[in-house]
This record gives structure tokens, C-alpha cells and sequence, in this order.
């Protein structure tokens, strides 16, 4: 059998006396989409972070795409192709939104101890720029400046900035966070067309969105994952009901 | 369109800055040579600060600490006979560009309120070794035998010939500075700036940038020293002292932080200030506090941002 894209091993993170991530082993398949569910203070970002780097773990191996990176800072797990959205979004407010996804772009073709020509003459930087924007539907907001988007087009961005870097895993923290309706839609939808096309480890609130997008998920309560399946499977399993989905899916 | 508006009021600045000789000529006040000259060596001094204060967000309290090592890159050799601009200036760049690698190094590790003070402890430090050591003047300092030798017509000890000098480096510098801040690496910097977490995850791995633009600046700062001992034709260690990287940030921040026009300017006014009201009071310093408090509340730009078409940074 090949390895998976991603494998987690007995990741463990302490902060003082509380285990954020306990022991959590978690497989994720090339071109696959896997949810991680689970009530605030599971230790869900806790566990994106380290994925991407951010965070290093107290004990644990993570491998990507055949290598050990555990030990990698986040800048090389994302020149390996590993990029991630944040929970709370976090794009360069005081440039464009186009600016914003260009250097996404620039981080990812050479060096930047460049001194003399203008970043923004660079059709090299600027073209797959717009072309991704455009892509997550921000194509005619590429001037405006990133912090006066609106909060739905911040997140599209946020996931334009993780595209840029051609990633072949993306991390995506709570991307519906905050969102109306109308503008969570419209992340659902786009983030259908990456399914596939990108493997996808995906930490949700929304049910809807889990189970419109997730082709595996996984319940991780206190640090632990506690069940792993498809979702119908997730849907039915009496200890993910009692522990998580119990209020959501009667409220 | 406001790109194109700073780029016309740094260019009448600089032919105003040209136009003083002339005028100190016409009014026989040589006197106003040697200030803006001074003015605009500190300016230089403020630039560099200011690449990596206001477009890099890193809070350097030992800007001067390299403007020292600029000025013993000059008085050092020439104590030993060696008077070419060509040896000194390189040297002085080359030195506290050095200087800046190491502090930089260990300093941008830490953040906030430690980075301030590791860049403020390497200054002083470095400060009190110029105190110790004897040969070089020790806590008096010592009188610089002659200005640099630029060779040719190039004459520093003709005051009009060094003015334009220092010009023409201001010139160069704010030319250059202004194609770095909108090319790749000026990019970074100022992103990192906004948001270095997110720089990180998008693949930049920062310290290496913040690190180069730490030792440009370190280098420009160390060439307004060898400028500044040319100034004075003077060495003194207390071109080291906090006060001095207190008074360049100060230019920096009155001026207008993440700009290029706004240090220049504030250098001018610091120095103007300072030369007009010390005039009337020992205590001037008294009547530039609050200035500055006004300035900080009130135009966060500094004096550039209340010009008109200068609000809006160079990004």
C-alpha cells in the first residue's frame, strides 16, 4: 500500500497542564478531503498548527509526501507544498488584495533578494496573482485594499493566498468562520472545486459544510481523535453523538 | 498620481537643498552650509533607520552605535596616515554593516520591547569600548587631521565642494532606497511588517530578510559617520551614545516613519529646531518633547503626512 500523503503519529502538545493534542495519529490520502470536527477547545487549531509548522509538538512524527518534517519551520513545510487558511483571518491589510496574493506568488518563485525592479511590474508575480484571484471570484476586487474587503471576500482571500503557493495539501481552519449565509455558500461552492484537486484537511464547525465537502472525517474531543469514518458513519456513531453532534443535529 | 506628486516634492526638496549654497552665498552666512550640510548627513542616518523602523517594523534603539563605527572607519586611518575616501568610506560601510550581521543576528530573535533593548545594550556597549580605548581618543576623542580624499577636484576641505558631496549621496540613496522598497525585497519587508506570521506560512522565511535590510541599514548608517567625522573633523565616542539613536529616531518618527521624504524632513527640523531654539533656551529639548507628543497624537504620518499628497506611504 503507498503511504499517505500526510501521517500523523502520536502527536502530543502540552501548554502547562492542559494536553491540547493527545496522542493523535490521523492518515490522510492523496487527493482526499478529510474533516476534523469537534467542540471549541478540542484542540483543533492547536492541531493545524503544528500540521503547518507553527507550532512545534511536544512528542510525535508528522511525515508529508514521504518526508519527516516534524522538525521543519513552517517556510519550508509550505515550500513542500503544505499551505494553510487561519481562523482568524490574517491577510496584509494595508495592500491590495491583488498585492496580497502576489507575494503568496513571489514566495514560491526564487529568491527575493531582488533590489531594483518594481515587484508589481512583474507579470511573473502578477498574472498567476490574478488568475487565482479570479479564481476564488475576488477577479474584480484585485485594487482594493485587503483590510476595507469585506469579511466573506477577507476569507476568499485568505484561501487565494493558500492557493497561490501551489500547494498540493491545504490546511483550512474554519473557513466559514463568521460568515452570513449568502457568503458561506459561496465558500462551500468554491471549495467543492478544489476537492480532488487538492488534498484537503479540513477543520469546520459547520455541519453542513463538513458534510457537504469531507470525504473522511474525524472527531477529535479533549485532544484526542475519538472516532474516524465517513461521514454517514460519523452521523450515526452514539459516541460522536453524545460527546459533539448530539445539540447541533437536534438544534 | 500621489507616487508621481512625492516624487516632484523630493525633487524640489533636493533642488532647495542645492539652491543653499547659493543662498548662503548671496546672505554671507556661510554658516547655513555647515548646518543643512549636517542636516542632511543625519538625514542619510535617518533613511537607513527609518528602512528598517518604519518599513521593516523593527524598533532599532542603536542606530548610532554604526555611525560611530562610520566615524573610527575614518579617524582610525587617518591617525595612521591613510586619508582616501576610497579606503574609508568602503571600510566604514563594510564595518558596521559587520557590526549590524552580529547584533542583528542575536537581536531579531527576540521582539517588541527585548529587540529595543538588546539594539539599545549592543549601541552602549560599543559606546563604552570607545570610552577605554586611549590611542583612539578614549572618552575626549580626537581631532581628525584632514578631511577624506576623494581625489580630483573633489576637495572636502572646500566647504561647497563637501555639501554637494553629501548631497549627491542623499540623492543616491533616496533614488536606490526608493527602487528597494518597491522591488521584491523592499516587498517583504514592509509584508513582514504587516504581518509576519502570515509571511511565514506563505513560504517566506523572514529572518533572512530582516536580517539583509538590518545590515543595509547598519551600512548606510555607518557611511553618515564617516560623512559626520568629516563634518566635525571630529572623533568622539559620544556619536555612540543612546541619546544619539534616541535623536535619529526621534528625526525618523517627527519626520514621518515608512517614508523617505519624512526622515529627511524630520532630520531638518530636529536640526533647525534644535539650532533655533537652543539659541534662546539650554533647554530646548523642553519645547521639542512636547512637539513630538503632538506629533505622535495627533499625525501619526509626522510632518511629511501634513503635507498635502503626502499622507498616503510609499507602498
Amino acid at each position: 500500500m503507498t503511504e499517505p500523503l500526510l501521517q500523523v503519529r502520536g502527536l502530543r502538545k502540552r501548554f502547562g497542564g492542559l494536553v491540547a493534542t493527545d496522542g493523535v495519529d490521523l492518515d490522510v490520502a492523496a487527493g482526499e478531503t478529510v474533516a476534523v470536527i469537534g467542540p471549541n477547545g478540542a484542540g483543533k487549531t492547536t492541531l493545524i498548527a503544528q500540521l503547518s509548522g507553527d507550532l512545534a509538538p511536544d512528542a510525535g512524527r508528522i511525515r508529508f509526501a514521504g518526508a519527516d518534517v516534524t522538525a521543519l519551520p513552517a517556510p519550508a513545510r509550505s515550500r513542500l507544498g503544505l499551505a494553510r487558511s487561519f481562523q482568524i483571518t490574517s491577510i496584509f491589510r494595508e495592500f491590495s488584495a491583488l498585492d496580497n496574493v502576489a507575494l503568496a506568488v513571489q514566495a514560491h518563485a526564487g529568491h527575493s533578494f531582488r533590489f531594483w525592479r518594481p515587484a508589481r511590474a512583474e507579470a511573473a508575480l502578477r498574472e498567476p496573482a490574478r488568475t487565482v484571484l479570479e479564481q476564488v471570484g475576488l477577479g474584480a476586487r484585485g485594487d482594493v485594499p485587503a483590510g476595507t474587503l469585506a469579511h466573506g471576500e477577507q476569507r476568499q482571500l485568505e484561501i487565494a493566498m493558500a492557493l497561490a503557493t501551489r500547494p498540493t495539501l491545504l490546511l483550512l481552519d474554519e473557513p466559514v468562520a463568521g460568515m452570513g449565509l449568502d457568503e458561506s455558500a459561496r465558500m462551500v461552492q468554491l471549495l467543492r472545486t478544489l476537492r480532488g484537486r487538492h488534498t484537503i484537511v479540513l477543520v469546520e464547525h459547520d455541519m453542513d459544510v463538513v458534510f457537504a465537502l469531507a470525504d473522511r472525517i474525524s472527531v477529535m474531543v479533549d485532544g484526542r481523535v475519538i472516532a474516524t469514518g465517513a461521514p454517514e458513519a460519523i452521523r450515526m456513531n452514539p459516541e460522536v453523538r453524545r460527546a459533539y453532534l448530539g445539540e447541533e443535529v437536534s438544534a | 498620481m500621489a507616487r508621481r506628486r512625492r516624487a516632484l516634492a523630493m525633487l524640489a526638496a533636493l533642488a532647495a537643498l542645492a539652491a543653499i549654497p547659493l543662498v548662503a552665498g548671496l546672505v554671507n552666512q556661510p554658516f547655513y552650509l555647515d548646518l543643512f550640510r549636517r542636516i542632511m548627513i543625519f538625514a542619510i542616518a535617518a533613511v537607513s533607520l527609518d528602512i528598517i523602523l518604519g518599513y521593516g517594523g523593527m524598533v532599532s534603539f542603536g542606530h548610532a552605535a554604526y555611525l560611530g563605527i562610520g566615524a573610527y572607519a575614518v579617524a582610525i586611518p587617518a591617525l595612521h596616515g591613510v586619508h582616501s575616501a576610497w579606503v574609508q568610506w568602503p571600510l566604514a560601510m563594510a564595518l558596521s554593516g559587520l557590526a549590524a550581521l552580529a547584533i542583528g543576528a542575536i537581536s531579531l530573535r527576540t521582539s517588541g520591547v527585548y529587540f529595543i533593548m538588546i539594539t539599545l545594550a549592543f549601541a552602549q556597549m560599543l559606546y563604552y569600548v570607545g570610552i577605554s580605548i586611549e590611542p583612539w581618543g578614549g572618552d575626549d576623542g580626537m581631532r581628525l587631521a584632514r578631511r577624506s580624499q576623494l581625489g580630483g577636484p573633489l576637495d572636502l576641505g572646500d566647504p561647497h565642494v563637501f555639501y554637494y558631496v553629501v548631497l549627491a549621496i542623499l540623492a543616491v540613496l533616496l533614488l536606490v532606497g526608493d527602487r528597494v522598497i518597491q522591488a521584491r525585497f523592499g516587498t517583504v519587508i514592509r509584508a513582514v511588517k504587516s504581518n509576519e506570521p502570515r509571511m511565514r506560512a506563505i513560504g517566506f522565511s523572514t529572518l533572512r530578510y530582516k536580517l539583509a535590510a538590518f545590515v543595509l541599514a547598519g551600512a548606510v548608517g555607518g557611511l553618515a559617520g564617516a560623512l559626520l567625522a568629516n563634518q566635525t573633523e571630529y572623533l568622539t565616542p559620544s556619536y555612540m551614545h543612546w541619546t544619539r539613536s534616541g535623536d535619529i529616531m526621534v528625526m525618523v518618527i517627527l519626520g514621518g516613519m515608512g517614508t523617505l521624504a519624512g526622515p529627511v524632513l524630520g532630520a531638518a527640523a530636529f536640526l533647525l529646531l534644535e539650532n533655533v531654539l537652543s539659541a534662546w533656551t539650554v533647554h530646548w529639548q523642553a519645547i521639542l518633547g512636547p512637539l513630538l507628543v503632538l506629533v505622535v497624537l495627533y499625525a501619526r504620518g509626522g510632518l511629511w503626512g501634513l503635507l498635502p499628497g503626502g499622507a498616503s506611504r510609499d507602498d
